[in-house]
């Protein structure tokens, strides 16, 4: 079972009109396996006499829900481990070179869902740099997924997910059936809503942005936008974090690929930001 | 890649040895701390050790004591899969040399990503 072609067409165009995100043919099954929930909540038969009804009467806030459930991905602890290994291991020490005294970092978790990236960045650093004052804005075009950051309370199978056991040990108290984070890592992160075809959100410049898992859903000339308005908000000497599918070459000669360990990360070329 | 599932639960066994078979692992099944032990003094070579807390003979955590005792045994890694999930549970499985802890229930992207952690298969970049 799968969705009728104009429902299709309709979820398509407001995903892309709203949120830039491509949902190309063949995506019909996230269509309707997403939208279902909210099909259901609304009394709906199924997805397309759901979608036929927004269609029919336009509900702006349905529109953002409908948005929400099929812009919002699966998360886990650490993501792939190497973009935090790269961050320790590179990125800090080579920021600590350039600017002697460093005292504070700000960070960019860009698209950053129920929070596990800006929170495993926040203690990858607390482990790895405790002296330095860690501020990370954490965004995401979902307020549902911002709120679930907010609260930094994550199920048993949200924790089994890529956390170390000793970070899980370290950072969390079991309440209940959840697990809850401690104050030390909730205070380093502050969570917004933000599009990123949007103004970069306050809190800049940083000093590092994790831009992971994004721009792969954006067509070329949104990459382009996007990454022009991160650069805008990169503090000089800065690096960004891509994931591992994506990279700025053939997309924006702005940036360099600085190769560390086995990934790579980015930042702006000396020329340019000189 | 070698792996030993330690549990007394037949059914768990085959679900855990099935995710590390996809993940290109070799395993071999022990249903108690004891039969791991004699698997292990017999010579047998393991990369990773998947061991439930709760079994009958030698529980999971004893397993994990008498492997750590032994010099010639330090390249095994050790993983507790286990329904306990109290905070002080964990601590006690990693101070006596556990190398990582799941709580059961889990997934199979959740064993890969503990694996990943622990260097154990390779890094999928674009995962």
């Amino acid at each position: 079972m799968t969705v009728a072609a104009d429902t299709f067409t309709f979820v398509a165009t407001l995903v892309r009109q709203r949120s830039a995100i491509q949902l190309e043919p063949g995506k019909e099954y996230l269509v309707e396996s997403r939208l279902l929930p909210l099909a259901r909540q609304a009394g709906a038969a199924g997805v397309d006499e759901y979608v036929r009804g927004l269609r029919t009467q336009p509900r702006p806030l349905e529109y953002e829900r409908v948005v929400e459930a099929l812009t919002t991905n699966e998360t886990s602890w650490f993501r792939d481990a190497t973009p935090f290994q790269a961050l320790t291991r590179h990125v800090v020490p080579e920021l600590a070179l350039a600017h002697p005294g460093l005292r504070s970092l700000r960070v960019w978790s860009a698209a950053c869902s129920t929070g596990q990236e800006p929170y495993s960045i926040a203690m990858a650093l607390a482990e790895s740099a405790p002296s330095l004052e860690v501020q990370i804005t954490a965004t995401d075009l979902s307020e549902e997924v911002l709120a679930r950051g907010r609260a930094g309370r994550y199920s048993q199978l949200e924790v089994n997910r890529g956390l170390p056991a000793t970070m899980l040990v370290q950072h969390f108290e079991r309440v209940g059936i959840e697990w809850a984070l401690s104050q030390r890592i909730r205070r380093a992160v502050t969570f917004s809503r933000h599009n990123l075809l949007h103004a970069p959100p306050a809190g800049g410049p940083y000093d590092i942005i994790f831009l992971r898992n994004v721009l792969i859903y954006f067509d070329l000339a949104t990459k382009q936008e996007v990454l022009r308005r991160v650069q805008s908000v990169m503090r000089p000497g800065g690096f960004l974090l891509l994931g591992g599918a994506e990279t700025t070459i053939g997309i924006d000669a702005a940036w360099e690929r600085v190769p560390v360990g086995r990934s790579s990360v980015y930042r702006l070329n000396a020329r340019r930001s000189a | 890649m070698r792996a030993l599932v330690v549990d007394d639960s037949r059914t768990m066994r085959r679900i855990v040895v099935r995710i590390l078979g996809q993940l290109g692992y070799e395993t071999s099944e022990a249903g108690n701390g004891r039969e791991a032990l004699d698997l292990l003094e017999a010579g047998e070579v393991y990369d990773l050790a998947c061991i439930d807390w709760n079994m009958p003979v030698m529980d999971g955590l004893e397993l994990v004591v008498a492997v750590r005792e032994r010099l010639d045994w330090r390249a095994l890694t050790l993983m507790m899969v286990t329904t306990e999930s109290e905070h002080g549970q964990i601590v006690r499985a990693l101070a006596a040399g556990a190398h990582e802890y799941m709580i059961k229930p889990f997934t199979p992207d959740a064993i890969r990503d503990k694996l990943e952690l622990l260097g154990l298969i390779p890094i999928e970049e674009n995962a």
